[in-house]
C-alpha cells in the first residue's frame, strides 16, 4: 500500500512536469503567436525561462515555501523541546532522517511538511499549534506530516506548487505585455484561421491560471486521508489523531500565509467556516469530519 | 551452446544465493541496531533518575516509597545482563510504570510542578519514554520482518544454511495506555 502510493506519487510527479512544460510550451506559444509572430520562438523561450525556473525551485524549495509562509528555523531541542521530541520521535519510526524543524507565529493551529525527498524534508508548525495540542495530539499531527515526507507527497506538492506559480507569472507577464502596446496588426494572417488562433491563444492565457489551481487541488485531497491513516500506523493511537483533527476544527483562519502553499497544510489554513456548496470543487482539503469519520471507521 | 546455458543458470542461482543471504544479514543487523537504540534511552533514563529523584525529594517528603521503588528498579536494570532483552524491557516497563505513578502523584505538590527544573526533568523523561516505545515498535516490525524471511521459501534455506535464527519479539506491557493507580502514603 505504502509502496504502490510512493511509486505512484513519483509517476505522478514526472505526469505533471511533463503536463506543466506543454502547458508552459502552449502559453509561451501563444504569447509568442499573438505578439511576435511566432509560435516557435515562444515555446523555447518559455521553455528556457521554465527549465531555469525549475531547477531554481528544486533547488530552494524549502527555503522558498518557508519565507512564503513566515516560519523560521529552530536548530535544537532547547527552542521547543516537546516538538523536536516529537518529531525526533516519528523521524525515528517513520525510518527517515530527522528533518530540519520550523516555527511560524501563528496562534491558528496548523503545520505542513515541505521538501524535495526524506533526506531534504522540513516540518513546520505554528505557535497556536503547540499551546493547544497535548503531546499525544501533537505526535498524531507530526506523524501526519511525517506520512507525508515519507510517501513523497511533499516533492509531488512542492513542484505542483512551484509549476502554478510559474504559471501565473507568465500569464501577468502575458497581461503586462497586452496592456503596454503589444497589439499589432497582422494583415497577413488575414484568414479565419488566424481569428480562431488569436481567440484560442486569448482563452488558453485566460484558462490556464485556473487549470493550473484545480490540477494543484485535486493533488492534495485524496492524500490527506492517507496520511492520516499513514499517521495511526507510526503512532498507534487513533484516537490521538481523531482528537487532534477535531480541535483543529475549532481553529481560526491564518493570518498571514501564501494561499499558494494552503494545500501543503494539515487542514485548509483559510477555512472560514461558511460551507457552500461550490466549496468541495476548489477545496484543498476534505472536511475535517469526513476525516473523523474514517478514522473511527478504521 | 548447452555449457553456455549451464554455466548461466549456475550464475543466476549463486546471485540469488547471495541476494538472499545478504538480505537476512542486513535484516538482522537492523533488528541489532534497533535493539541499540533501545538500550541507549533506557541508559539515558537511568541517568537522569537520580536528578528525578533529588529533586522531588525536596518537595515532597511523603512519597519515599515510591522514591525507593524506583532506585530499586534503576538498580536491578542496571544489573541485567546485556544479552537478556526480554528480563531488560520487563524490569524496564515496571520502571515506567512506577515513573508514571510518581509523575501522577507530583500533580499534589503545586510548587514541585511549577519549578523549572522538574518541568525540564519531565519533558526529558517523557521523551524517553516514547522513544523506547517507538524504538520498541521499531524493532519488533523488524523483527517481523526478519522471521517473515526465516519462514518462506526459498530464504528459509539460506537461513537454515547459515544459522541465521529467528528474534523474539519485545512484548508491549498490557498496562502500557492504563492510568497509574495513584495511592497515598502516609
Amino acid at each position: 500500500m505504502l509502496y504502490q502510493q510512493i511509486a505512484q506519487n513519483k509517476r505522478k510527479t514526472v505526469l505533471v512536469m511533463v503536463g506543466f512544460f506543454l502547458l508552459v510550451a502552449l502559453i509561451g506559444a501563444a504569447i509568442g503567436y499573438l505578439f511576435a509572430g511566432s509560435a516557435v520562438g515562444g515555446i523555447i523561450i518559455a521553455g528556457i525561462i521554465a527549465l531555469i525556473y525549475m531547477s531554481v525551485i528544486i533547488g530552494q524549495s524549502t527555503d522558498v515555501v518557508m519565507n512564503m509562509n513566515n516560519a523560521h528555523e529552530i536548530h535544537s531541542a532547547q527552542e521547543a523541546p516537546a516538538l523536536w521530541h516529537v518529531v525526533e520521535d516519528m523521524a525515528m519510526v517513520a525510518q527517515v532522517p530527522m528533518p530540519r524543524v520550523y516555527i511560524i507565529d501563528d496562534p491558528s493551529p496548523n503545520a505542513f511538511a515541505t521538501g524535495n525527498n526524506p533526506e531534504h524534508a522540513a516540518v513546520a508548525a505554528t505557535t497556536g499549534l503547540l499551546q493547544i495540542m497535548n503531546r499525544e495530539e501533537l505526535e498524531a499531527v507530526m506523524g501526519h506530516e511525517m506520512s507525508h515526507v515519507r510517501n513523497y507527497d511533499i516533492r509531488l506538492q512542492t513542484i505542483a506548487l512551484a509549476l502554478a506559480a510559474a504559471i501565473s507569472m507568465l500569464v501577468n507577464f502575458a497581461g503586462n505585455f497586452w496592456w503596454f502596446g503589444g497589439r499589432r496588426d497582422r494583415d497577413e494572417n488575414d484568414g479565419g484561421w488566424g481569428i480562431l488562433a488569436i481567440v484560442g491563444s486569448i482563452l488558453l492565457i485566460m484558462l490556464a491560471p485556473l487549470a493550473a489551481t484545480i490540477a494543484q487541488m485535486a493533488l492534495s485531497r485524496n492524500r490527506e486521508y492517507l496520511a492520516d491513516a499513514g499517521s495511526v500506523e507510526l503512532t498507534r493511537n487513533p484516537q490521538g489523531m481523531i482528537s487532534a483533527l477535531e480541535k483543529l476544527k475549532t481553529a481560526q483562519p491564518m493570518k498571514h500565509m501564501a494561499p499558494s502553499s494552503s494545500g501543503l497544510y494539515i487542514s485548509d489554513p483559510e477555512e472560514n467556516g461558511h460551507h457552500r456548496w461550490y466549496d468541495d470543487l476548489f477545496a484543498t482539503h476534505p472536511p475535517l469530519d469526513a476525516r473523523i469519520k474514517r478514522l473511527e471507521e478504521m | 551452446m548447452a555449457l553456455i546455458i549451464i554455466i548461466l543458470v549456475v550464475v543466476i542461482i549463486i546471485g540469488i544465493y547471495i541476494a538472499m543471504y545478504n538480505g537476512l544479514v542486513q535484516l538482522r543487523v537492523h533488528a541489532q541496531e534497533s535493539w541499540s537504540q533501545i538500550d541507549v534511552q533506557l541508559q539515558r533514563r537511568n541517568d537522569l533518575i537520580p536528578n528525578l529523584v533529588s529533586t522531588v525529594k525536596g518537595y515532597s517528603k511523603y512519597e519515599a516509597s515510591t522514591l525507593a521503588k524506583v532506585t530499586e528498579l534503576r538498580t536491578a536494570l542496571n544489573n541485567v545482563p546485556d544479552d537478556d532483552h526480554a528480563k531488560k524491557m520487563e524490569v524496564s516497563n515496571e520502571l515506567s510504570g512506577t515513573l508514571r505513578t510518581l509523575f501522577a502523584v507530583s500533580e499534589n505538590y503545586p510548587d514541585l510542578k511549577a519549578s523549572t527544573e522538574y518541568q525540564q526533568l519531565m519533558e526529558e523523561l517523557s521523551n524517553t519514554e516514547n522513544k523506547i516505545a517507538y524504538s520498541r515498535q521499531l524493532y519488533n516490525s523488524t523483527v517481523a520482518a526478519l522471521d517473515a524471511k526465516i519462514q518462506s521459501f526459498p530464504s528459509n534455506l539460506v537461513a537454515k544454511i547459515h544459522h541465521i535464527t529467528a528474534m523474539d519479539y519485545l512484548q508491549v506491557p498490557e498496562s502500557a495506555k492504563d492510568v497509574p493507580n495513584v495511592s497515598f502514603d502516609e
